[in-house]
């Protein structure tokens, strides 16, 4: 399969560009794999690549209920930062950041990784020093971040509301090395970059039981047939609960939420940063992409929901939001909304553990956050898998932690799924 | 938008209600083991379907309900009051449901 380059795009430029390989093949299951990941979104598909990449596992296969990046991969708002506090969670998204920063090189594919700034507005001084007091703690680990008064912030984002807004803005604080990305290419780039090493991604393949022998798991039943596996990872994303009763392991400190997105009309380029509001009950992000249009969202639909659709109420909510704290977009048209769903964890953070089966492994729990954390989640799931053994980095990663009472909770909502985020 | 029959109020919009959760946890005794509690405050089964859960009238009559509903399709099934005994005493036609 051939490297991407301005060379090969001017090669295929004599054809047509009519004549690019596919980019990653259809294959038809094998009977047994080494390694068997479940679910070929972004963590399945990042997770195959490293297991390939860092630990010369080749024979991988990737299943897929639907098609590859159809979940919450290509439903997200494309927000990268790492800009978390508790410890459990520091060090992992700043390993995760770090990847980012290299992504379109290592996967030679342009995921459009574009560091924008992380801008999240402070409206008043308790605020103010409560992020202080976070981005310090991130500075001490060496992850940046930085507040901006208000002369600042108004010359940088010119057309907030300074003028009447029911929250007055006072400064915000400021990530600059976050930013967003394009997500389905970091789907396809992974996918591509795993099928190149040897790994089978076989779409159309829905997991519907899982076969235990002896405590261990032997085999996984599909809609296309038994498919023998000697290791075998979940990363399903809001299906976590489903594919883990399969296992017959019972319940799991998760919840099934749906989350909405939307995004406006082509509009001229209009805001450089990713814009973060949040005060009084609001929650608010917005971006724009490269082709014009304003990506934005809010909350979550508030009651739990397999179902793959939002709500009208929450339409409200994130409209009243954007016309709040940028009222120039009072009459932009929203173009498309969808929604995803996750797991919101009872803390809010992630799981890449062990689990009660020797030979099975768990990536799950990710909440609104898993965009930002893929690379990073697909590094240390992989390490996991080849090694048998958490690194330190994602040891508090595991089911374990409410018995033991070291729940990373970087909100402090408390047990209650749907107030993370 | 999802609509609640209230039994007290009669039929209105999800947005007047707040969520509560999966009805079917029931807190031990305070001196119950610590696992027991574990389970009760973090482990849920997050079924895919008719599920039983909590829902308070907190823009309306501000009683809890239990309602069945399906977390696939949204659909609801039943709704009734959380407390027979204040249901009891407002004198609502339904009075089923634990105490
Ligand atoms: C609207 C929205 C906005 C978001 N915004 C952000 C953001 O700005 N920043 C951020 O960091 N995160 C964000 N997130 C979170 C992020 O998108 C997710 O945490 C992350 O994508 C989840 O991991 P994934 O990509 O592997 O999941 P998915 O892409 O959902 O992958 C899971 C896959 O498993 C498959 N699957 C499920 N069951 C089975 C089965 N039985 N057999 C086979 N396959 C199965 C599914 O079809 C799916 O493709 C957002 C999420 C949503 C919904
Ligand atoms: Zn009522």
């Amino acid at each position: 399969m051939s490297r991407y380059s301005a060379w090969a795009v001017f090669k295929n430029g004599f054809s047509g560009q009519k004549n690019w390989d596919r980019q990653w093949r259809d294959p038809e299951p094998k009977k047994e794999y080494d390694v068997v990941i479940v679910g070929a979104g972004l963590h399945g598909l990042a997770t195959a690549y490293y297991l390939a990449k860092n630990h010369g596992i080749k024979n991988i296969a990737v299943l897929e209920k639907g098609w590859l990046g159809g979940g919450n991969a290509g439903r997200n708002t494309t927000i990268v930062r790492s800009n978390y506090m508790m410890p459990g969670n520091r060090y992992f998204y700043e390993h995760s950041l770090k990847l980012w920063e290299e992504l379109s090189h290592e996967l030679n594919y342009n995921v459009m990784f574009s560091q924008r700034h992380h801008v999240s507005l402070f409206h008043s001084p308790a605020a103010r020093d409560a992020a202080a007091r976070r981005y310090n703690t991130m500075r001490l680990t060496d992850t940046d971040g930085e507040l901006w008064d208000l002369d600042t912030l108004k010359k940088e984002i010119p057309h907030l509301n300074y003028n009447n807004a029911r929250f007055p803005i006072i400064g915000a604080a400021v990530q600059r090395r976050a930013g967003s990305a394009r997500h389905d290419a970091v789907a396809w780039g992974y996918a591509r970059g795993a099928d190149r090493q040897g790994v089978d991604i076989i779409q159309n393949c829905e997991v519907t039981g899982v076969t235990r022998e002896d405590g261990k798991v032997t085999a996984l039943e599909t809609s296309r047939g038994r498919i023998g596996a000697k290791k075998v990872g979940f990363a399903v994303a809001g299906n976590t609960s489903r594919l883990w009763q399969m296992a017959g392991l019972g319940n799991l400190p998760i919840e099934s939420h749906k989350l909405q997105a939307f995004v406006s009309e082509p509009l001229k380029p209009l805001l450089d940063h990713v814009v973060v509001y949040g005060v009084g009950g609001a929650h608010f992000y917005i971006s724009q992409s490269d082709k014009g249009g304003m990506v934005f969202g809010g909350d979550l639909d508030w009651y739990k929901s397999y179902a793959q659709r939002g709500n009208l109420p929450v339409v409200q909510d994130v409209a009243e939001c954007a016309t709040a704290i940028m009222p120039c977009l009072g009459r932009v048209r929203l173009l498309r909304h969808w929604s995803g769903v996750m797991d919101m964890s009872m803390d809010g953070s992630a799981f890449i553990c062990k689990t009660p089966i020797d030979n099975l492994y768990l990536n799950g729990g990710w909440n609104y956050g898993g965009f930002k954390a893929s690379p990073g989640s697909g590094w240390y799931f992989a390490d996991l898998i080849a090694n048998d053994r958490p690194d330190p980095v994602i040891e508090h990663f595991d089911l374990g932690r409410f018995k033991r009472g070291v729940i990373i909770d970087e909100r402090g909502a408390g047990p209650d799924p749907k107030l993370h985020g | 938008m999802i609509r609640i029959n209230c039994p007290f109020c009669g039929e209105r919009d999800h947005t007047e209600f707040s969520y509560g959760g999966d009805a079917s946890i029931v807190y031990p005794e305070l001196d119950a083991s610590m696992e027991e509690w574990h389970d009760a405050i973090f482990m849920r089964e997050n079924i895919r379907g008719m599920q039983s859960e909590t829902w308070h009238h907190a823009n309306g009559c501000r009683m809890w309900l239990v309602v069945e509903r399906d977390t696939m399709t949204h659909e609801i099934q039943s709704v009734r009051p959380a407390h027979k005994g204040n249901a009891a005493v407002l004198s609502t036609t339904d009075t089923g449901g634990e105490q």
